[in-house]
């Protein structure tokens, strides 16, 4: 490592590892300090693009730190939301929490500035296993079947990829690099590489892990979660698969998909995390398109998103802090205890929905322009439709369920419900206030995307009426419909149900079945088995005892009266006859030995 | 404060109401004065007031479909993974 680079990610790491030794009063300025100075070297690394980091490992050259235009605007917004997710956890004493969620980071910012796929795998497994933590860290019975469904999920993801890049090693004859993959004449390990960062990105059929462990993570986690492992993705699939257009066609299908799931929830970090599945389906089809502008846009919309929808998960997370509910069906009517909640859930969810003045439109419009530059007129429209969709689920059914409609909320969940504590409000604000600030201050966030050819310009009168129009009948359209998407008491199948109805099969199969083959050898084994065994033991022993025995035993007592005869007939205790003996016996063995 | 302005919003409902209708018909008027250049179809062109249509009916579609998919099965007792 050269002195002028020092991975932002090492930093959380050893933050992590330093943080069990540092309490007291110590604890909150070390849990801020950890993430800023992370942020800083961040800053610092992207005024200096270029190679780091670079070590020999037995065969193999890893790098560990390429900066460059891409990884800078990535780093900038992981590191950025390492600081407001660490501020919105500061109460928590869990220091388990901190480490998982530092580690995680961690493992994000190591993906990022990875140059070869041994580095990213190294850091995509980090990532995958300290964010399986988050999960466990709410101690309830779901959540930790949650987390093994999750990390079981990310491992077979994990295990495609490395196949994958294997594959690709030997066929190219050692080429390890994480770079631009062919995509226009794709091999297998493209496939197989593809599979594995888009199952990271929850594009469909690969999706249902997300929902499914995001509203089973605790408040803290789910904020961390929504932030770093669907956008990390989609910044390797930026850099590795560009242009492989069956990720517009898959891009499409998360999208639409993720939204018509978002209505039909009823638990709100479940309906969050179908956002996300939506939301990213913009991304996901902008790398598919593979251009300049389309590229930017899916960075620039990853940059909006984990910010609006870091403050959507926070303020859900509030509510969930406070009133230990998360169900639609259990909440409503919260304006009048949770006014400032209200406040910066609004903002999330008309930033996601993409108003004018916020980050999504500055964002999301230019992956739309982007697809009907490259003349994909249906999926253009289809993600029109789709922001008309976000906008009916996070802009008007969430806040006005949650917040306005009628009050579901038991009495003990009235009483306890109230706005954060300090921490939680200032990360809130802190990204509320970015919400805003991108999507008014457009060189703040167009300055740092990675094709800087390209100059957008979102704020065409054209444009603001199209969105206009579009959120305004969006917003007729559920006033008049609204009874139609109201919250009920059900959960959605997905396609999860596969592996966990197919577990339980397997487990019935286990159970069943093959115990009772199992329990049937047994028996017959002890009935043919043990039997046999014992009558041949038996023989061996009766044979033993008697002819083995018999013989070994015949023999000693053979010798032993032998010698008792010999000695009656030698040793009569008559001194000559003895001396005559002994005598007699040398003088034999005398002549024996002078004549042989 | 937020709470009376919102109390203040919601006892004079009906006033909002027509306040938003106004809001609507302003964007649609305002629409077709805007400079159509830029439009990616012939249709946004020649329909007055297109992307209220599309946002309109992409909200129904959305509604409608997901009404139709969750009750289809898709939907089901929260129970439906216990033991």
């Amino acid at each position: 490592m050269t002195t002028s680079f020092i991975h932002p990610a090492f930093i959380m790491i050893l933050g992590a590892v330093l943080l069990p030794f540092v309490r007291g009063p110590f604890r909150k300025p070390f849990l801020f300090l950890v993430p800023l100075l992370t942020f800083i070297d961040v800053l610092y690394l992207s005024g200096h693009p270029g190679t780091y980091g670079i070590y020999q490992f037995m065969d193999w050259e890893l790098t560990f730190g390429r900066v460059d235009r891409l990884s800078m605007i990535f780093g900038f917004i992981m590191a950025l939301m390492a600081i407001i997710g660490t501020i919105y956890g500061m109460h928590v004493e869990d220091e388990w929490q901190h480490i998982a969620a530092w580690f995680y980071v961690a493992g994000s910012l190591g993906a990022i500035y990875a140059a070869d796929y041994i580095v990213l795998f190294l850091f995509w497994e980090m990532m995958a296993f300290a964010s399986t933590f988050l999960i466990w860290a709410r101690k309830d019975e779901e959540s930790l079947a949650a987390g093994y469904r999750y990390i079981l999920v990310h491992t077979f993801g994990g295990v495609i990829l490395l196949i994958g890049f294997v594959l690709r090693y030997q066929a190219t004859g050692g080429d390890y690099s994480f770079d631009q993959l062919n995509v226009q004449s794709p091999e297998l390990y493209t496939w197989l590489i593809m599979i594995g960062l888009m199952l990271n990105a929850a594009v469909p059929p690969l999706h249902s892990w997300l929902p499914d462990a995001y509203s089973k993570a605790t408040a803290v986690g789910a904020v961390f979660m929504c932030a770093f492992t669907t956008k990390t993705a989609v910044y390797t699939l930026i850099r590795s698969c560009s242009g492989f257009d069956v990720l517009i066609y898959l891009g499409i299908i998360m999208a639409l998909y993720g939204i018509i799931y978002a209505i039909m929830e009823n638990d709100v970090r479940k309906l969050l995390g179908w956002e996300i599945v939506s939301q990213v389906g913009y991304m996901v089809t902008a790398v598919g398109i593979g251009s300049s502008l389309a590229v930017n846009g899916a960075c620039a919309h990853a940059f909006a998103h984990i910010l609006y929808k870091g403050l959507l998960f926070m303020g859900a997370g509030a509510i969930l802090h406070a009133t230990g509910k998360q169900k639609l069906t259990e909440l409503g009517g919260l304006y009048k205890k949770m006014p400032v909640t209200l406040i910066f859930m609004l903002i999330g969810g008309l930033a996601v929905s993409g108003l004018p003045l916020m980050s999504g439109f500055v964002s999301k419009s230019m992956i739309i322009t982007a697809a009907f530059e490259a003349h994909l007129l249906w999926a253009g429209f289809a993600l029109i439709l789709v922001s008309a969709g976000t906008f009916l689920a996070a802009g008007l059914r969430l806040p006005y369920l949650l917040f306005f409609s009628t009050n579901n909320c038991s009495e003990e969940t009235w009483e306890k419900a109230k706005d954060p504590a300090w921490n939680m409000t200032l990360a809130m604000a802190i990204g509320g206030f970015l919400c805003i600030f991108i999507g008014c201050y457009l060189p703040f966030l167009y300055n740092m995307l990675p094709n800087t050819e390209i100059a957008y310009h979102p704020y065409g009168g054209y444009h603001l009426s199209e969105t206009l129009q579009i959120m305004a009948f969006t917003g007729l359209a559920f006033f008049l419909l609204r009874k139609y998407v109201m919250p009920e008491n059900t959960i959605s199948l997905d396609l999860d149900w596969f592996y966990r109805k197919g577990g339980r099969a397997f487990l019935w199969t286990v159970k069943n079945p093959l115990q009772w083959f199992d329990t049937a050898i047994g028996k017959a084994y002890k009935v043919v088995g043990i039997s046999t065994l014992m009558t041949t033991s038996a023989f061996w022993s009766w044979f033993d005892w008697n002819v083995i025995d018999g013989i070994v035993d015949g023999t000693a007592r053979c010798v032993r009266a032998i010698g008792r005869r010999a000695t009656l007939v030698l040793q009569r205790g008559q001194i000559q006859q003895t001396i005559y003996y002994t005598v007699s016996f040398a003088a034999v063995i005398l002549i024996a030995y002078v004549w042989l | 404060m937020i709470v009376n302005f919102i109390d203040y919003l919601r006892d004079r409902l009906q006033t909002v109401i027509y306040c938003c209708y106004g809001v609507m018909t302003f964007i649609v008027i305002w629409s077709m004065s805007v400079d159509t250049s830029h439009a990616h179809t012939w249709a946004e062109k020649m329909i007055p007031g297109f992307w209220s249509l599309f946002g309109l009916c992409s909200c129904a579609i959305v509604i409608m479909v997901a009404r139709w998919f969750g009750r289809s099965g898709i939907m089901t007792r929260e129970d439906y993974y216990d033991n």
